[in-house]
Formats: C-alpha cells, sequence, structure tokens
C-alpha cells in the first residue's frame, strides 16, 4: 500500500508533529489518519479523518485478532471512502458517536475499553450501517491474501503439486 | 466435432442443464446414436481455468442470477438471495462437487413404508427399488470411477480425516473409511490420479474428480451426436394443442431469443430452476404450468438434513490439505428410531479455507467468541453432516413475479422450514460430531448451522400415482410423454446419501429407456 508511506512525502516525524490522537491507537491530520508511531498512515479522500480512524477502530472491534496489524483493518474499510459511500458512512459514525456519548463516553474512540466499544456496538447491531461495515469485513478482511499466513492458511497450491508430496497428511500427534 | 443442428430439427432430444442428470444423460443418448442438443446457461470451464482460491473461484463458477427465500430456516436470513450454493456451467454443480459417491441403502427407496406415517411429512415410496436400481448403480460407478467400487482403491487419509477417525474409533463407530470418491486414487486410469490439492470444491485443476463438464460431455461430443450450446438458457418450453412439447425458447449468448424445435425436452436444471421453469411455461392450455395437473412442481422440496461440526484442537491439524472430503462415518445411517427420529445420517469430513469459514462457521457472528475460533484455524478440523430430511408439501419453490431475472423472467422462491425430525436428527447429530472430536482431545467444538444448499431435491418428484407426483418411475411426466424430468429433482425422498451417484445412475437408466422407446416408435 503506497499511502502506508505517508501523505504526500512527509517523514514520520513531520507527519507526527501535524496530528493530534484519536482514541488510543491512531492520529489524525488534514486529510490523514496514521498510527501513533507513524508506522502507517492513510490519505482519505472523502471521509473525514477521524471517520476513517472511528471506523478502523470499529472494524477491530468488531473481528478482534490481536495479532492481525491495523493496516489490515484500514485495507478491509479504505473502501468505503468514496463519494459514493461516504455520505451514508458519515452518518453512521455519527451516530456510533451519539450512542457513545449516551454511554458516557465522549466519542467511540474515546472509549478505552473494548468491552465499552462492544457493548455501544451491541446496542445498533440491527442498524443497516453496523450490518453494512460487519457484512463487509467477511470479505473485506479475511479474503486478504496478505493476512492469510498470519492463521496459517496456506492458499492456493496447485502451483505446488498440490500437498501429496507437501504433508497433506503430516500429522504426528494422534 | 460437435454436431450443429438446425433451429428448426425437429428429430432431436433437448436437453436444459448439463450437470449431474443433464451433462450424463446426453452423453449416455449420444453414445447411443440419438441426436442431442443440449441448452447450457452457464460457460465452458475446463480444469485448467478453475482457480484455487474460494471467492474468485465462487464468482467464476456459482450462480448467481436472482432468487428469493421464505421459511423460518436460517439461509433465509443470513443469505437472503443464495438460498444455494450451486453452479452456472458446463458441468453444472459437479464442477463444485465434492465427489462423495454413495448408494442409497435398501429401505430408503421405500421411505413411507420403512418410517410409516410421519406426522407432517408427506412421504412416499419410490415406484423404483433397490434391486431394479443395482445394475445402473454399477454403472455409475464405473463411469464416474468410485473408489472402493469395483477394483478402485480408497484414497489416503489426510491430517483431517485422521482426526475425525482416531475421534471416531474411540466413540466405538466401526463403518470409519476414507469414503467411497468420485476421484481417482491411482495411477492407471483415464484420469489423472488425486494429487491432495484440497480446492475439490473450487473445480479439480488436475481432472482426478469427475465432473460432468470435462469428462462426459467432450466424450458425447465425440460422437457427433451431441451439441452443447453454453451461455444459452431457456426460457419456456412450448407445446401444441394436443399437448405435445415441441420446443424451447432459450437466450443465446448475445441475449437473443431463439427457438430450438425438439422431439423430446428434458428438463435437468437443478432442484430450483427445473420447477422454475415449467411453471414459468404456462399456457392457456396448462394454466398452472406444464406437467403440474397434480400441482406437485415445485413442492417437497429437500434440501438433506445438515450442519458441520468444527473443532479447535491444542495443536496442528492443517485441515485444508488434501481432499475436502476425505472420509466417512456410516453407523449413524441407519434407520433406528430409538434415536428419537426416523431415518439417519452420514458424517463426512470437510474442510473450508480461511475465507469461506470466516463467512460459514457462525454467520452474522462477530466479537471475540467469534474471532478466537478463528484465531486457531490451524487447529481446526471439521466435519459436515448429511441426512435424510423429511418432504413436505409446504417447503416448496414458486413464482415469484415481484422480482425478475435479467432476461424479465419471475425469479424461483425458496421456501423451506425444518421439520420436527429434521431437528431431532441434526440435535443428534451435533452431538455425535462433537463428541468424536471432544474424544480426540478438542478444547472447543462448533455446532455450525447448515450452509446455503448443496443439495437441491424431490420438486419434481416420482411418484407411481399422478396425483402424487410429477413424473413417473422413468422421469417421463405423468401429463406430458415426451417431456421429461432429468435431474435431482426427481427424488421422491432424499435418503441420507449426498444425492449425485443416485442422480447418475437415474439418467442413464433413463437415457437407456428414452433411445428404446424412440427406436421402438413409441416416443
Ligand atoms: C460444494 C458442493 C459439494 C457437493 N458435494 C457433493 C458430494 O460430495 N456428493 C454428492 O453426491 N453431491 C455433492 N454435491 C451436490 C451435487 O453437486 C448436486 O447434487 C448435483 O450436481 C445436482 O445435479 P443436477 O443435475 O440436479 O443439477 P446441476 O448439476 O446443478 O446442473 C444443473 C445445470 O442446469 C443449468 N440450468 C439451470 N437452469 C437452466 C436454464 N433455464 N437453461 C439452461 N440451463 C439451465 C445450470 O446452469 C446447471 O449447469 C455438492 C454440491 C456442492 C455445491
Ligand atoms: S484434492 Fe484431489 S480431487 Fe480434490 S481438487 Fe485436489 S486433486 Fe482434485
Amino acid at each position: 500500500m503506497s499511502d502506508m508511506n505517508g501523505p504526500k512525502g512527509l517523514t514520520r516525524r513531520q507527519l507526527l508533529s501535524r496530528a493530534s490522537a484519536a482514541g488510543a491507537s491512531f492520529v489524525v491530520g488534514a486529510g490523514f489518519v496514521a498510527a501513533p508511531n507513524g508506522a502507517w498512515a492513510m490519505e482519505t479522500a472523502v471521509l473525514k479523518p477521524q471517520t476513517m480512524a472511528t471506523l478502523v477502530q470499529m472494524a477491530r472491534d468488531i473481528y478482534p485478532h490481536d495479532q492481525v496489524g491495523d493496516e489490515f483493518y484500514v485495507i478491509a474499510v479504505k473502501g468505503y471512502d468514496t463519494d459514493a459511500a461516504a455520505g451514508g458512512i458519515e452518518e453512521g459514525v455519527a451516530k456510533l458517536n451519539a450512542a457513545a456519548k449516551a454511554a458516557g463516553h465522549d466519542s467511540y474512540l474515546a472509549a478505552g475499553w473494548e468491552r465499552d466499544r462492544v457493548d455501544i456496538l451491541r446496542g445498533m447491531e440491527d442498524d443497516p450501517f453496523f450490518q453494512q461495515i460487519r457484512g463487509g469485513l467477511v470479505t473485506g478482511l479475511y479474503n486478504q491474501k496478505a493476512v492469510w499466513p498470519i492463521f496459517g492458511y496456506e492458499g492456493a497450491s496447485y502451483e505446488f503439486g498440490g500437498y501429496i508430496e507437501r504433508g497433506f497428511n503430516d500429522i504426528n500427534w494422534l | 466435432m460437435t454436431a450443429p443442428f438446425e433451429l428448426s430439427d425437429d428429430s432431436v432430444v433437448v436437453i436444459i442443464g448439463t450437470g449431474a442428470g443433464g451433462g450424463v444423460l446426453a452423453n449416455e443418448l449420444a453414445q447411443k446414436g440419438v441426436s442431442v442438443v443440449a441448452l447450457e446457461a452457464g460457460g465452458r470451464h475446463e480444469p485448467q481455468d478453475f482457480i484455487n482460491d474460494e471467492w474468485d473461484s465462487f464468482g467464476q463458477l456459482a450462480w448467481l442470477d436472482p432468487r428469493t427465500t421464505s421459511g423460518d430456516w436460517r439461509v433465509a436470513k443470513d443469505f437472503s438471495g443464495l438460498p444455494a450454493w450451486i453452479v452456472k456451467s458446463v458441468g453444472g454443480t459437479t464442477q463444485h462437487w465434492a465427489g462423495a459417491s454413495l448408494r442409497f441403502q435398501d429401505h430408503e427407496w421405500k421411505a413411507r413404508t420403512s418410517y410409516g406415517d410421519v406426522e407432517g411429512a408427506s412421504l412416499l415410496d419410490w415406484p423404483i427399488n433397490a434391486a431394479e436400481m443395482d445394475p445402473w448403480y454399477t454403472m455409475a460407478e464405473d463411469k464416474l470411477g468410485v473408489t472402493r467400487t469395483g477394483d478402485r482403491p480408497g484414497l489416503p487419509g489426510n491430517n483431517n480425516y485422521k482426526v475425525f477417525e482416531a475421534g471416531a474409533k474411540a466413540l466405538g463407530y466401526k463403518d470409519v473409511h476414507t469414503g467411497r470418491m468420485a476421484i481417482n486414487s491411482d495411477e492407471n486410469r483415464d484420469r489423472s490420479m488425486c494429487q491432495q490439492t484440497g480446492f475439490c470444491f473450487q473445480g479439480c485443476k488436475w481432472g482426478a474428480k469427475w465432473s460432468a463438464g470435462y469428462v462426459d460431455i467432450p466424450q458425447g461430443e465425440a460422437t457427433g451426436n451431441l451439441e452443447v450450446r453454453s451461455q444459452s438458457h431457456v426460457a419456456r418450453i412450448l407445446h401444441n394443442d394436443t399437448g405435445k412439447v415441441t420446443g424451447v425458447e432459450y437466450f443465446d449468448k448475445d441475449g437473443n431469443l431463439q427457438m430450438q424445435k425438439a422431439r423430446i425436452v428434458c428438463v435437468a436444471g437443478n432442484s430450483f430452476e427445473s420447477p422454475r421453469l415449467l411453471l414459468n411455461s404456462a399456457s392457456s392450455m396448462f394454466p398452472n404450468g406444464l406437467a403440474n395437473s397434480s400441482d406437485q412442481v415445485g413442492r417437497n422440496y429437500m434440501r438433506h438434513m445438515t450442519g458441520s461440526v468444527y473443532a479447535v484442537f491444542d495443536k496442528p491439524v492443517k485441515m485444508w490439505r488434501g481432499t475436502t472430503m476425505a472420509g466417512i462415518i456410516q453407523d449413524e445411517s441407519r434407520h433406528d428410531p430409538s434415536r428419537g427420529f426416523v431415518g439417519g445420517y452420514e458424517l463426512e469430513t470437510l474442510a473450508l479455507g480461511l475465507p469461506f469459514m470466516a463467512a460459514f462457521l457462525d454467520p452474522g457472528a462477530w466479537g471475540r467468541e467469534f474471532t478466537t475460533a478463528l484465531d486457531h484455524y490451524e487447529n481446526m478440523a471439521g466435519m459436515w453432516i448429511v441426512g435424510e430430511d423429511m418432504p413436505q408439501a409446504t417447503n416448496r419453490v414458486t413464482l415469484n413475479s415481484d422480482v425478475k431475472d435479467q432476461h424479465g423472467l419471475p425469479v424461483a422462491n425458496v421456501h423451506f422450514s425444518d421439520h420436527a425430525n429434521d431437528i431431532a436428527m441434526r440435535n443428534h447429530a451435533y452431538q455425535q460430531g462433537q463428541a468424536v472430536y471432544e474424544a480426540v482431545g478438542a478444547t472447543r467444538t462448533f455446532p455450525t448451522p447448515p450452509y446455503p444448499s448443496t443439495h437441491n431435491l424431490g420438486t419434481n418428484r416420482m411418484s407411481e400415482r399422478p396425483e402424487d407426483g410429477v413424473v413417473n418411475k422413468w422421469g417421463q411426466t405423468h401429463d406430458i410423454e415426451n417431456l421429461f424430468v432429468s435431474d435431482g429433482s426427481q427424488f421422491t425422498t432424499g435418503a441420507a446419501e449426498n444425492p449425485t451417484l443416485t442422480i447418475v445412475a437415474l439418467a442413464i437408466r433413463q437415457a437407456d429407456h428414452i433411445a428404446s422407446e424412440m427406436s421402438a416408435g413409441s416416443l
């Protein structure tokens, strides 16, 4: 992902100097979201950076895998950063933040515990916005080939001659 | 060598759909010198075209034209537009299938007699019996090259099987083996040997698994008697005023409506499309649809009692390596009402890749309860449950005129609710499946709900009496003598076994019947 290298060729230091914290996991600046340590950054085209950060956190809270880095969740939701999708997403995230406020947090991202954020999500489980994000993640996250090795899944095998010589029956603990 | 037949040639047999039923029937008739035009909605996909990637393959092969759902089955909620996971391609769903090839048990041919009067079920005995089917089964096993039949050895067990077998033996199950599979298990045959690639559901790139698409269709074409027109979607079956069918209207690959004349028409579009086509062919003479004087077209839809059990262990399994369906436990397939239900079920190993596991393990689920299961994907083993479900008149395919497909035709609505017997059997199977894995140290087990249907049966069922069903013992419609049904929709009841071997055996038998009636001049 080229936009993971920092918007407009900014160095990590320059980038972080233009950003402010969004929850514990993200910093946002004008037109971009980044990791607090600058390890990755993503420019947004239409969505507010704060909205994108919220979406990424929401994605992780829906399908939390602690061994999977944020960059994969970013890839899973960045398709919503388009003219066609953004309006509905801004509205949905506004609803999410309103639900967070009603639960006593400044915003969704400001809720520090996963448990609190999950409670907020449970409260809007039947909402079409929640279902849109959850449904999209099923392929958006788990169908990324780069994610598969993290789970041990080996993907295509034909080009390697199948598993007949590569351990189809190598189990040794039974 | 493909035979080009004229649209106006009214001496041909037209077959609609080229899957397990239609593809085999087309080849068998062509071998007997009968001229056949096979019309197939899907395109041609050869082994080299298949993709070792679950979603990409799904996009390539699956039937994605619109359908709608109703009833209390969970599929209607989680996959409302996708009641079935079946294929639109030359070869039909045999491109996707796993290859498990089992004969019905004798008592299953007479389900009504064997099980008695089950409340709410529309059980019937088949008008054929086990002895009559025996030679056709043998021919089907030889055609498909089924392992553990004839002189064909079994396949070797993969990791997923070894876990399953160890658990089964620990529980005391006896009838446990690597299955009777239409997958080549040795090197000395015309198809290549299984390379344990593990993408059987995505089309076997080695051609080790039998498919009507790359086995029967080319054989039929080589005779010069078979013409396959792919990307040709049949819209309507036509008839004359004596009530005999005369041909079909279809949309060709460019979307133009064509008319092919026919001496005989055989419908083999799988259990949603076949009744849909008969219903969409309604006319002033047949206002309820063709061959529907019994009002049975579309009714008694069966999908097998299914479900899966996945389990996580403290060590790796890597279930995706090797044949997708790598073995079977048959001990529960008997009819033994002391378990609290009639009929029986089979347990068969099954593996999904990570992308499909995420979609199907517990559709709609989220949060850590779900994701911690996937975290241990590498340590998972899995099995599929397939058992006899009860036919019910209210489980049915009807036309939904509010929704039209790309050709403007009303789509099929699929209504399904489980029978109490189905639920009792599924609960028993979940318990046994979980026990199998717990017996070898599973740390967590998952009784997984049924996927969109892969086995679709019964919507044009076979019956002795015309008022009970749509076709007779030859698959010939009770109402129209030159109209046949040739796919899984003929099934009177579903039995516990995966259906394709029986569909193929019935197609071979039907070809024999049609060819001899044609030469006797009675058709
Ligand atoms: C993932 C998976 C695994 C399976 N594993 C097994 C297994 O291990 N063992 C087993 O026994 N069975 C298995 N099955 C089931 C098996 O594939 C089906 O039972 C069998 O293929 C059904 O045969 P059929 O002739 O009824 O229909 P199909 O094989 O589905 O063929 C129907 C064909 O008709 C075409 N068609 C439909 N409507 C029209 C129209 N209007 N005009 C023209 N063409 C049309 C379709 O495009 C399709 O090609 C599996 C299925 C799936 C999806
Ligand atoms: S496991 Fe065997 S049958 Fe299945 S796709 Fe691979 S080679 Fe073909």
